[in-house]
């Protein structure tokens, strides 16, 4: 893989020059996250494929480059999510039976069913809505953090895409703005290989997506995204110069989907298995696992404890999501304006009339 | 009161909303030195030198960042040099500022106003004339205002940054320095949703926004002299929300109804006629009035076919 930034060695030590040091309730955490991550998408999918939820979009794979970022934030930081990040939600303090109800959009839905699944929101840990349109999210991180430096505030603003994203109009609005104002903005490119059935190489000409942050007149960084200590360094360090006034950082996770874009997708119609094999003998879990080993944390006991608590969690959330009615019929009409202005009344009044019929 | 062209009103608006709230920020090309292209910026740059940004040449680009400027917590308000440019930043506004509220379940709002000149009459061909307002009409969660005089620019500009949700601000640039009025001074509002009877008449309604209410009074002043037709000249001042009731009112009264716009026929006349319940479905219609559309043709604008700028008062 190249010139990438890696902590975590074969034998699962450390890169003492690069460790990050988390402390041990950290370093647990991390792999909880990632676990419960992993768990909860293959449960998911599950649900999904018996017609208990609609749609889903998995993460497997990808879970060190979702989880680690978000752990380097403080309370008052921003995320601004592209939609694959569950782990990002939970680490945010989002409880996991929000984004159950959400993904089955019923009436504790914080959306009110109006999202497909996977388009979860959590103000109280500055988790912005989540749009299905590749890229807009970017702009709208930079703005946030030109608007904190505006206020004097320290806030860093933390913005999730993938290598799909890169080719957009927005990504380069979002880079160059950030660049000209310096706004304090961290951008995680999840590069994971593979944006729906086009391959990298096919977004772009450039040797490397972090090379295009010097463009910008900012640094650019490539890691190994399945490393999450090299993730959870890189993103320390570009979360602390962005606090310092030091401007933005592009941060490429070189990485791997290893399950379909989405339920609806059929990844075997353009990407050859025995690549998804070689990805998966470097699965984000197992590397850090070593990692763990190699501290005296994780064994065969440890990790049969953790799956097993993380797993009555879900069924626990999945029990309690499935008992809650669909939303009521109001909300369809509601939030489309602070006030509900008279036409909008007037077609809730139709609606409302016509199902008493 | 001093006398104000549509310009000053919009920059004393924005003057007046900065002072009384530091929340207020201004970007967009060339709005800070220069002023703006029309000077509706002209001097803020000056007493706020911190809140008055001169941006990359991106449409997308303001508007992205500023509906996260909104979201933080801020009252951006966004210049875009005209309609015609801001596409790129379409996106931005339809999938992002509109629906944000919706989507979030009210978590995050967008109190952003997007000003920009629109229209035609200054000879600058179809990249300088267009009137989209159509598009954004057709947009749940966004506002659409269209003042058509100094005083309701002043008055629905400040309504506009005071409010908690996405407007799109139109203002008609053939007007923007076509008369001036007595504005006055200090806090004006101008409430949305409520249209304006600029002149009464009993044979025949004109509804009308931006420049076509200057046109739609000049027209009525020579029905009344040439063919003994008393027009009653109704603004609409903002088309999302619409006055239907106002609307229905001035029917009601004339039992016909001339529907005037700047846009080509296909869709522009459903900005003056939203409907899509039983009460509010063509509003006109339900008073069996006769109701005709006067607007562009079904091509775009070509520059030479223009008449001379006047700058006459018509009112």
């Amino acid at each position: 893989m190249g010139d990438l930034l890696r902590v975590i060695g074969d034998d699962g030590s450390a890169n003492p020059q690069l460790d990050p040091k988390l402390s041990p309730s950290d370093a647990v955490r991390l792999y909880r996250l990632m676990l419960m991550e992993r768990i909860l998408d293959n449960r998911m999918l599950g649900l999904q494929r018996q017609g208990r939820i609609g749609f889903y979009g998995p993460s497997v794979g990808q879970e060190a480059t979702i989880v680690a970022p978000a752990m380097t934030l403080e309370g008052n930081d921003w995320i601004f999510p592209q939609y694959r990040e569950p782990g990002a939600a939970l680490a945010r303090g989002m409880p996991l039976l929000d984004l159950v109800n959400q993904f089955m959009g019923n009436a504790a839905d914080a959306v009110h069913g109006r999202q497909m699944p996977c388009h979860y929101v959590f103000r109280n840990g500055n988790f912005m809505s989540i749009s299905s349109c590749v890229g807009t999210q970017i702009p709208l991180a930079v703005g946030a953090a030109w608007a904190a430096k505006i206020r004097g505030d320290r806030v860093v603003t933390l913005v999730y895409f993938g290598d799909g994203g890169t080719s957009t109009s927005d990504f380069h609005a979002g880079m160059n703005f950030a660049g000209v104002f310096r706004a304090p903005t961290v951008f995680v490119c999840n590069n994971n290989q593979w944006a729906i059935s086009l391959p990298v190489a096919r977004q772009t000409a450039s040797e490397t997506i972090a090379q295009k942050a010097l463009a910008y007149g900012f640094d650019g960084v490539r890691v190994d995204g399945n490393d999450a200590l090299a993730v959870y360094r890189a993103a320390r360090d570009a979360v602390r110069r962005a606090r310092a006034g030091g401007g933005p950082t592009l941060i490429e996770c070189v990485t791997y989907r290893l399950g379909p874009h989405s339920s609806s997708d059929d990844p075997s119609r353009y990407r050859d298995e025995r690549e998804v094999e070689a990805w998966w003998r470097h699965d984000p879990l197992t590397v850090y696992q070593s990692y763990l080993r190699h501290l005296g944390i994780w064994t065969e006991e440890f990790e049969a404890d953790l799956e097993k608590a993380i797993g009555e969690e879900i069924t626990e959330a999945v029990r309690q999501a499935e008992t809650n009615p669909p939303p009521p019929v109001e909300t369809l009409f509601g939030d489309v304006y602070f006030q509900m202005p008279p036409h909008i009344e007037e077609q809730l009044e139709d609606l409302k009339r016509v199902r008493r019929r | 009161m001093p006398a104000m062209n549509i310009v000053q009103a919009v920059n004393s608006a924005l003057r007046e909303e900065m002072r009384r709230d530091d929340r207020v920020v201004l970007l967009g090309e060339d709005i800070g030195r220069n002023g703006g292209v029309f000077r509706c910026t002209e001097g803020l740059i000056d007493e706020f030198p911190d809140r008055v940004f001169d941006t990359p040449l991106s449409e997308g680009g303001i508007i992205g960042t500023a509906i996260g400027m909104a979201l933080y917590g801020l009252r951006p308000v966004p210049e875009i040099q005209f309609l015609d440019f801001i596409y790129t930043g379409f996106d931005q506004i339809v999938s992002e500022a509109a629906k944000m509220r919706y989507r979030s379940g009210g978590q995050y709002s967008v109190p952003m106003v997007i000003r920009t000149p629109f229209g035609g009459g200054i000879k600058g061909g179809h990249y300088h004339s267009q009137s989209s307002e159509a598009y954004f009409c057709h947009t749940p969660g966004l506002k659409v205002v269209v003042p058509s005089t100094p005083t309701d620019t002043k008055g629905l500009l400040t309504t506009a940054i005071r409010d908690p949700d996405p407007v799109m601000f139109l203002e008609p640039k053939k007007l923007y320095r076509a008369f001036r009025e007595e504005v006055p001074e200090g806090e004006i509002t101008v409430p949305f949703g409520q249209a304006k009877v600029r002149r009464e008449g009993k044979d025949v309604s004109i509804f009308a926004w931006g420049y076509m209410v200057n046109v739609s009074l000049e027209a009525a002043e020579r029905a009344a002299k040439e063919k003994n037709v008393e027009c009653e000249v109704v603004d609409m001042r903002t088309l999302v929300p619409l006055d239907v009731p106002a609307i229905l009112n001035s029917v009601k009264k004339t039992g016909r109804a001339v529907i005037v716009y700047e846009a080509p026929r296909t869709g522009g006349r459903s900005c003056g006629s939203r409907g899509s319940t039983r009460r509010s479905r063509t509003p006109l219609r339900t008073c069996t009035c006769r109701t005709r559309t006067v607007c562009s043709r079904e091509s775009t604008r070509r520059w030479r076919s223009e008449p001379q700028i006047t700058s006459r008062r018509a009112w």
